[in-house]
């Protein structure tokens, strides 16, 4: 029989210190650390950011609306206050690797995207169609040396 | 609403007499912490309550003060024990239940909901004695909260359906659940 190798899937869990991204409701699209669990539908959260526009005050959130994320601020003591919060925060760099994630980093090009005025969005198309023409010239000129 | 939840609660503290006369120039003053929508059914509960327990009510007696209790710590969770009497469609029962919410309020709530999810009661029919915080996880009684209180609670979200976001009403391949 062959070897059957089972992996044992590692969930993300639902814990005291996991960032969890908001996904409904005032704070939406920010993210909160999980300072306590209320219930198994429920969470504390706290966000402390460094930046201004991306702080979530401490509130019960329901899981429903949240998602959770791969990020955790690891030894954050069960219902840390504010400031404890805010340290191990900014201790563990949670925005700037929260910056580097592929899903912040996405979410902040459709924004951008999305904001642009009736002229960029001109741009946008001109210079799509420059590269592309690029990206076809040097295809065609590689198929020709194929051929020969 | 006439006879369904009453929607939010605030906790008010109703301090009651009998009307003062020459017999007793100085009633003695009642005071209840109760659970209402309202002032005015917060002080309706009060005269309830207190023509059940005294020869007293609204005919012969007067508010003094009417007060809302606030909740010192509403950013802590905790766990509270509340004790009830209510009015079955068959006979009265007393109840102990356990909540873990964020304030009284809340843990009363939490209570009218679960009794009318459980036992169909509405809010007349029950009677709330006493609401304590359990400081000491070891006098925890119900198991649905013990399980919540062990030391590094974690779980899994293992079954999720996505947003509501650009969602159509057929779709050509069936939703991932979990992640």
């Amino acid at each position: 029989m062959a070897d059957i190798d089972v992996k044992v899937s590692s969930w993300k869990l639902v814990e005291v210190g996991r960032l969890v991204l908001i996904r409904s409701g005032p704070f939406e699209g920010k993210l909160a650390a999980i300072v306590e669990i209320v219930d198994h539908r429920r969470v504390l959260v706290d966000g402390p950011s460094t930046e201004e526009q991306k702080i979530v005050p401490r509130h019960v959130l329901p899981l429903a609306h949240a998602t959770l994320t791969h990020f955790t601020i690891p030894q954050l003591p069960r219902a840390a206050g504010t400031g404890p919060v805010k340290k191990l925060w900014a201790k563990n760099e949670i925005d700037g690797k929260w910056a580097k994630s592929s899903f912040a980093q996405r979410s902040e090009r459709s924004d951008r995207r999305k904001n642009l005025s009736d002229f960029e969005r001109f741009k946008v198309l001109r210079l799509r169609k420059q590269a592309r023409y690029e990206v076809q010239k040097s295809h065609a000129k590689a198929r020709a040396a194929n051929k020969s | 609403m006439a006879d369904g939840f009453p929607g939010r609660l605030t906790e008010y503290q109703v301090i009651g007499r009998h009307l003062p006369n020459e017999a007793n120039p100085t009633p003695k003053l009642y005071r209840m912490r109760i659970f209402a929508p309202n002032t005015v059914v917060a002080k309706s509960r009060f005269w309830y309550f207190m023509a059940q327990l005294r020869k007293l009510k609204k005919a012969n007696g007067e508010i003094v003060s009417l007060n809302v209790i606030e909740e010192k710590r509403p950013l802590k969770v905790k766990n509270f024990g509340v004790w009830i009497r209510y009015d079955s469609r068959s006979g009265t029962h007393n109840m102990y239940k356990e909540f873990r919410e964020m304030s009284r309020t809340d843990a009363v709530e939490a209570l009218y909901q679960d009794m009318a999810a459980r036992h169909r009661s509405r809010f007349g029919s029950i009677h709330i004695l006493k609401v304590v915080e359990i400081e000491n996880n070891d006098s925890i009684r119900r198991p649905y909260i013990k399980q919540l209180l062990q030391k590094d609670l974690k779980f899994p979200l293992p079954h999720r359906a996505g947003g509501k976001v650009g969602k159509k009403v057929f779709a050509y391949s069936r939703p991932s659940t979990f992640a």
